[in-house]
């Protein structure tokens, strides 16, 4: 027993295995945030029927999506047809394995770990276009057309912000841009007297045209192409294609943190007095009022349902518990990177829905112009810039 | 000044800079200052001014290695080095593109196809030129000859509306590939061979090898065929004709002067710097291709009734007796293939400068049968061709003849009797398919066809070259010195 | 050992995806074995610890290859390529022009294998300071003006891309 935990492959052998099983929860439960917030925005409840809130909606649109029949057009070119969504399941999961969730939780640290999931983002883009094509029908084929393109001109803005960082950074591994940004005793979103912020508003607009979303959605714009390139998946290829999906947003809004928001770090990691604060009593407060929050809700749910009123409470508990085990110095060292990871992926992903609750959907030349004319020069003026300042 | 790039490494990249700031002011000038195409032409003048600050570069090169007493300067740890030779080839490309930029405007707006790139890819090409002439390292070498390439694939295709061109550009863009590849490979187990891309340690490693030795050879072999398809030596030619005849008539003057000229200094700085100690290896494979290239070239030529085309094969077989003075090896054959490509310069571009004359409105003007009569007239233009002709064959008084003397002369001295009575024998059947022009243009009957185009650019650059082609003919003295002095290595 | 196994996993998957590209009739299909190649290639580079050549191979030659995919989705006729013949008689000249080549480069490095010592490869140096640093180093002091001039080159090829296929210049 001794001599399995101490193997050097252990620690990444378990994280592998956690983050697997997680992965479908995880974006499950984004697609629930997500369908909550913009039933918020536009005053409505959103999801309630399976358990309290929802809270159990991911799962059973899990289950539905396994029951379902798995439908194979006639004339679609059947191996493609099977591989294509594997192909961004695949690559989003491999992604994961270069994330730094915090300073311990991480599966791999490759020196190259930023250009390993620019490579997997590339390869994502091959189960798209290939699952447009073998549907061997228009609209998948418009939206593979549409999505290749979009997927192809994000991605120089993108890796031109992503450049910016790694200028500052001046590595390319992810838990050493995180340590940099310790060193420099400041998240690299406000290095170079500020103007990091330019190129992090590129990433931040290029990240959501490279996950698809709205206002950049046009490869599955539902008033035009039915469901683009996923048109004719159904069940549980077609769950993959989503699952893929969400986890590329959760990859992306983590890069995205590692490189300008300090990955695990917390604000201000060099102002000792802050320690205490911020590592100890925010994430206390934070998970107390939830649990608070939670016992109202258990509360009011009393007079509907018994079964519902006691499910909130066992959450509340457990937020309770979570918010309580901070308190202990060795537990909060150990999963305090990870809070904060999470807290700010977190931030991201709201943004994100935030974005997608607000903006009507670009018409598709209007993409194009904002990808070549306006984000690409903008991003190279921003590494032009900030090499300059950088050298200072 | 870091240590990367010091104030010796600026002074030898000084023209090659002009040339690509030149070459991309061009492109900038081209869309936002002269948005008209009437005012086109005047993107000439930079070309012009482009041209000055490089020749200024050079320039001083030339000074500083004559007053120094260097044979050489050697800049960004041993990339580039500026040499007698390399100065030589490029005052060649200086006076090539200039001439060719200065005619080529009335062709171009002819076929309706007249575009500022057209100026910006010329000086981009020549950049390419230098770093072959100036290059002493592999990469650099390789990344001159594709930048250059590059540049003809565009040119060769520049009439985007004749399938001709497109034809010709697409040919020349896919072989030359596959060459490029095949060269690429040599150029790999070279540094395989020697760990470091840079030519002079590239010849250590094979000097201390057997000449015979196989992987030598295979280096040898294939970075052979790239650099003789460049220079389009038979078997390896199958592209030239296509492509001098599609391209527009500029552009083939440009790639059949400026292209093979800067192909030869790179085949130089390749076969007589590292590969040298290879030499017994290497030369029976160069006889047998200049054999064949003077065979093909000769022979093919006789049956053509398109000029362009034919002088494609005539430049083939240029290409035959170029080699046949590496072939040789001695002192007269190095300065022979000098003289002889300072001589095929002029009186091939001259030759296709007349072809670019007989371009007009409605009227393509390069079949054999457009130059009936032309002595009645325009006679300035006949007489011209006549002593490019003249010149080609190798016939004295004109230049021809001493490129030719020097590499007969060279083949005698080294005991190559052979070959130097395969090669005077080729001479003669030149001599006939030359004359067929000559006929054409002298004694056939005159047709009704309206008067040759004639610019003041076309003139000055029909004179320059006619000039040169009978004064290297009739006192080459300066210009065997200097030839003499690309020598100095 | 492993090593050993590994190498050869990525060049089968060098050699038959490149072998499936030319023989597939299907245009995609063959734009989907050249990734495997590639893929292969960047498996072999990763062997020899060059992480940075690894990753972009993959990014810069998945993007072109999904391009590759439009452009035969674009301008390819699909149905009427399935029905051409895919060779033409002379492919035995060929293939007999490639075994001969083959056995000629197998012959010659066989013999000129004892005579050629390979460098000890740096692998010492770049475990301890990273590949990509090295390669950033070396590309920016020893190949600085290859490295521009490769700029050039790729300007050159922007404008040529321009000029042959833009309609108005």
């Amino acid at each position: 027993m001794e001599s399995i935990v101490q193997h050097p492959l252990f620690t990444p052998v378990v994280i592998t295995l956690v983050i697997v099983g997680l992965f479908p929860l995880l974006a499950g439960y984004i697609v629930l945030l997500e369908r909550k917030v913009l039933a918020d925005m536009q005053v409505r409840l959103g999801p309630m029927r399976v358990g309290p809130h929802g809270i159990l909606q991911p799962i059973a649109d899990a289950v539905k999506l396994l029951a379902k029949e798995d439908v194979i057009p006639a004339a679609a070119d059947r191996a493609l047809f099977w591989l294509a969504p594997v192909i961004p399941a695949f690559t989003a999961l491999t992604a994961f394995a270069v994330l730094p969730f915090s300073e311990y939780i991480v599966v791999t640290d490759v020196n190259v770990g930023l250009l390993v999931i620019s490579a997997m983002s590339a390869v994502g883009v091959l189960g798209i276009i290939v699952g447009g094509w073998s549907s061997n029908s228009h609209y998948p084929l418009l939206g593979a057309l549409r999505s290749s393109a979009q997927l192809v001109s994000y991605e120089v803005a993108l890796a031109l912000a992503l450049i910016c960082g790694v200028m500052t950074a001046g590595t390319l591994s992810m838990v050493e841009i995180v340590e940099r940004q310790l060193e420099r005793q400041i998240w690299f979103v406000f290095d170079h007297y500020g103007l990091m912020i330019i190129p992090f508003m590129v990433f931040l607009i290029a990240a959501i045209a490279e996950t698809n979303r709205l206002p950049f959605d046009l490869p599955e714009a539902e008033s035009e192409l039915v469901a683009g390139f996923m048109t004719e998946y159904s069940g549980f290829r077609w769950a993959l294609y989503f699952l893929a999906e969400y986890a590329s947003i959760f990859v992306i809004g983590g890069a995205g943190v590692t490189l300008f928001w300090g990955g695990w770090l917390r604000p201000f990691p060099n102002v000792a007095w802050l320690e205490w604060p911020l590592n100890v009593a925010f994430p206390l407060v934070l998970f107390l009022a939830g649990g608070a929050g939670c016992f109202w809700l258990t509360k009011r749910l009393m007079p509907f349902s018994r079964w519902r009123a006691i499910f909130m409470a066992v959450i509340a508990v457990t937020l309770v518990i979570t918010g309580l085990v901070f308190l202990i110095p060795a537990v909060n060292r150990a999963v305090i990177g990870l809070f904060w990871f999470l807290l700010k992926v977190g931030v991201i992903v709201y943004l994100m829905i935030w974005i997608r609750g607000t903006f009507p959907r670009f018409r598709y030349d209007q993409l194009m112009s904002i990808g070549w004319k306006y984000l690409i020069p903008i991003g190279m003026g921003a590494v032009l810039v900030n090499a300059v300042v950088g050298m200072l | 000044m870091s240590q990367f790039y010091t104030s010796t490494d600026h002074f030898v990249l000084v023209p090659a800079i002009m040339l690509a700031l030149f070459g991309c002011a061009v492109l900038l000038f081209d869309f936002f200052l002269f948005p008209e195409p009437r005012q086109r032409k005047r993107l000439v003048w930079f070309l012009f001014a482009g041209e000055i600050f490089t020749a200024a570069g050079l320039w001083r090169q030339q000074a500083f290695l004559a007053s120094e007493g260097l044979p050489e300067i050697t800049a960004f740890q041993g990339t580039l080095t500026v040499d007698g030779f390399s100065l030589f080839f490029n005052w060649i490309f200086v006076a090539v593109s200039l001439l060719v930029a200065i005619v080529s405007w009335r062709y171009l707006e002819i076929e309706g196809e007249h575009h500022g790139e057209y100026y910006g890819l010329i000086l981009l090409a020549q950049c390419g030129m230098y770093f072959l002439a100036t290059g002493t390292d592999l990469i650099t070498l390789f990344i001159g000859l594709e930048l250059m390439a590059l540049c003809f694939y565009v040119m060769v295709g520049f009439l985007r509306e004749r399938k001709r061109s497109n034809e010709a550009a697409m040919k020349y863009l896919l072989l030359g590939a596959f060459s490029s590849g095949l060269m690429v490979y040599g150029f790999s187990v070279m540094y395989g061979l020697a760990g470091s891309t840079k030519l002079r340690a590239v010849a250590a490693a094979i000097a201390s090898r057997d000449a015979w030795d196989p992987v030598v050879f295979l280096a040898m072999a294939t970075t052979a065929v790239g650099v003789l398809f460049k220079v389009s030596a038979a078997p390896f030619h199958m592209w030239a004709p296509d492509a001098y005849e599609g391209a527009p008539t500029t552009v083939t003057a440009f790639l059949a002067v400026g292209s093979k000229a800067a192909s030869f200094a790179f085949l130089m700085r390749i076969f007589l710097g590292p590969l040298e100690t290879a030499r017994p290896a290497w030369e029976p494979l160069l006889v047998l291709v200049a054999v064949l290239s003077l065979t093909i070239g000769n022979l093919a030529a006789i049956t053509q009734n398109n000029v362009k085309r034919l002088l494609a094969y005539s430049s083939i077989s240029h290409a035959g007796y170029i080699l046949l003075g590496l072939i040789a090896g001695n002192a007269t054959g190095l300065k022979g293939m000098a003289v002889y490509i300072l001589v095929y310069a002029f009186m091939t571009l001259g030759a296709f400068l007349v072809v670019v004359a007989l371009r007009r409105e409605n009227l393509i003007g390069e079949d054999i049968e457009d130059m009936a009569g032309l002595m009645h007239r325009s006679p300035g233009y006949a007489v011209l061709m006549l002593i490019f002709l003249l010149s080609l064959a190798g016939i004295p008084p004109t230049a021809g003849f001493i490129g030719k003397y020097y590499i007969f002369l060279a083949l005698l001295e080294t005991s190559h009797y052979l070959l130097a009575a395969l090669a005077a024998l080729y001479v003669a059947v030149a001599i006939y398919y030359y004359f067929r022009i000559v006929r054409s243009m002298f004694i056939s009957e005159a047709v009704a066809a309206p008067p040759l185009e004639s610019t003041v650019g076309l003139r000055v650059a029909l004179a320059v070259t006619g000039v040169l082609t009978l004064a290297i003919g009739v006192y080459p003295e300066p210009f065997l010195r200097l030839a003499q002095t690309s020598l100095v290595r | 050992m492993a090593d050993t196994i590994l190498f050869y996993i990525f060049a089968a998957f060098v050699l038959g995806g490149g072998v499936l590209t030319v023989t597939r009739r299907n245009s995609v299909h063959s734009a989907l074995w050249l990734i495997v190649s590639l893929l292969g290639t960047a498996g072999l580079f990763l062997l020899r610890q060059a992480e940075f050549l690894f990753a972009v191979q993959i990014i810069l030659y998945i993007g072109g290859v999904v391009l590759l995919i439009l452009f035969v989705v674009m301008l390819v006729n699909l149905d009427e390529t399935a029905r051409l013949r895919q060779f033409n008689k002379a492919w035995w000249v060929a293939l007999a022009c490639a075994v001969v080549v083959g056995i000629e480069i197998w012959y010659v490095l066989n013999r000129g294998l004892e005579t050629l010592e390979p460098g000890e490869a740096p692998q010492t140096a770049a475990t301890i300071e990273g590949n990509t640093e090295r390669l950033a180093d070396v590309l920016f002091s020893e190949y600085l003006l290859p490295f521009e001039i490769a700029s050039l080159l790729l300007l050159v090829a922007i404008v040529g891309s321009v000029v042959m296929a833009k309609k108005r210049i």
